[in-house]
């Protein structure tokens, strides 16, 4: 059933797939996954805080964000964010602020949620003996998480985190619908130049599953190896 | 140093701590004993602000720990801690867990603090630990490492919250030596304990507490040749049984 497909398609089109398509899903995922951590974590620091208002804020937000559908925030920063922009600035036209910043931002935001959630759950594994071991040495709020219990909490949650970024390396391909190309948008693009729907498509799952899986298994590598001696 | 003045302390609508009051000279060492869930561990805890109470003072070296302009990181550091479940930091080594606070907290240059821990190693006899993660050490060992850990901020005053409760029996004794020659250096000590041997050899004063209060404030002495009270009675006729 394979003897009418044209396979050199794909070799025809490596570079651009990967040189253009598959170095920003690479980059949008990494860069999307260091600030979503990042936020998350300080998201997670806000929701478990008894500062009155603070934790409520950031719960708010993270649930908002985790009952929408990302197409729909990326449609939503998308289109109209150029409008805040001008609304806030008050600038004659809408602000542009171009695809790949708008998806990373989106990406960004997004993930966060996700990342919070994650975090929340490391740093409450954490018993609180440590915390007050932490204080009872002197040690001041910013001291503890930032050399007591983030360390831990992040090491326990290595392999959550990681499984989140692999699905964020997957989910990336919806970009597609603000017409960036990355990896997934360059073999649709190649695809229907050609008319080679079938090869493009079964090879873009392929390189997909491919990348994940040993990406898992570099996870699980990576686990056993930063463990926490008990 | 510690003076502790009518203090009251409630979760909820349980009261836990009534109206306690006691005090710690410089230099003495204060077991406080009592059956579980009288309010030892939390009253040790008001002392360095570990737990808020909601009535009376405490004030530590002349500061009051329950006032909100103090700066209780501060203060903290000065006050020594053990844990009963040791409460090392896992994923540092032996040696990390002993400078760390001296170069975040008190500013010490990496090599000093390394040299105070070495020091301190050496006198809990772990010097050959140092490089090691508290997960490789025993109970007793950890426990060690953790008193040592106090001792590297110089505090003024150690407070022990059962430092021997969770350990093995065959290692308590290798903790409570390293308590007992704390306190021949002359080490103001406030000790959660049901050692009674340690009480018996080291305390200058038993405190017995119970459902929350402070039954009986007497010299060692006093305490274990004939204490006041027909609880503390009881729960020495208990625990000297065993």
């Amino acid at each position: 059933m394979f003897a009418n497909f044209d396979w050199d398609v794909i070799i025809r089109s490596l570079p651009y797939l990967f040189l253009d398509g598959m170095r920003f899903t690479i980059m949008l995922t990494l860069m999307a996954t260091a600030g979503g951590v990042v936020i998350g974590t300080l998201l997670a620091m806000a929701r478990l805080s008894n500062i009155p208002g603070l934790s409520q804020v950031a719960g708010a937000y993270v649930n908002l964000i985790r009952s929408m559908p990302l197409v729909l925030v990326i449609f939503w920063f998308y289109f109209l964010v150029p409008y805040i922009g001008q609304w806030i600035t008050g600038a004659s036209r809408p602000i542009q602020v171009g695809a790949f910043l708008s998806a990373l931002v989106t990406f960004t935001l997004f993930e966060a949620a996700y990342f919070c959630e994650i975090m929340r759950a490391g740093i409450q594994s954490i018993p609180r003996g440590q915390a007050q071991a932490a204080q009872a040495l002197g040690m001041t709020y910013w001291t503890a998480m930032g050399e007591i219990i983030l360390p831990q909490a992040f090491r326990n949650m290595v392999p959550v985190l990681l499984t989140q970024t692999i699905i964020l390396f997957q989910d990336t391909s919806l970009v597609y619908v603000i017409s960036v190309t990355d990896f997934f948008g360059a073999a649709s693009k190649v695809a229907q130049r050609d008319g080679r729907l079938v090869e493009m498509y079964l090879f873009a799952a392929a390189v997909y599953f491919i990348i994940s899986l040993a990406a898992s298994y570099w996870v699980r590598r990576l686990q056993s190896r930063i463990a926490i001696i008990r | 140093m510690i003076t502790i003045s009518n203090v009251s302390k409630w979760y909820g609508t349980m009261q836990v701590l009534k109206n306690c009051s006691a005090e710690v000279a410089k230099g003495e060492v204060v077991v406080v004993c009592g059956p579980s869930g009288s309010g030892k561990s939390t009253l040790i805890k008001c002392v360095n602000g570990l737990e808020p109470f909601e009535q009376g003072t405490v004030t530590v070296d002349g500061i009051s720990v329950g006032d909100r302009k103090t700066n209780l990181p501060k203060l903290r550091a000065r006050i020594g801690m053990v844990f009963q479940h040791f409460e090392l930091f896992p994923h540092l080594s032996v040696m990390r867990n002993l400078s760390l606070a001296q170069i975040k907290v008190l500013g010490r240059n990496p090599k000093a603090a390394d040299e105070k821990g070495r020091k301190l190693l050496e006198r809990v006899g772990l010097s050959a630990h140092a490089d090691k993660f508290p997960g490789q050490l025993s109970g007793g060992q950890q426990q060690r490492v953790a008193i040592a850990r106090a001792l590297a901020m110089d505090p003024i005053a150690m407070l022990f919250d059962e430092p021997t409760s969770a350990l093995d029996p065959e290692m308590i004794n290798e903790v409570l030596d390293v308590m007992v020659a704390l306190a021949k250096d002359g080490m103001t000590m406030m000790v959660v304990t049901h050692e009674m041997g340690f009480a018996r050899k080291v305390a200058n004063r038993v405190l017995f507490m119970d459902k929350g209060e402070i039954v009986e404030d007497a010299p060692t002495a006093d305490f274990f040749g004939k204490p006041r009270s027909e609880r503390a009675q009881m729960f020495l006729s208990k625990i000297l049984q065993q």
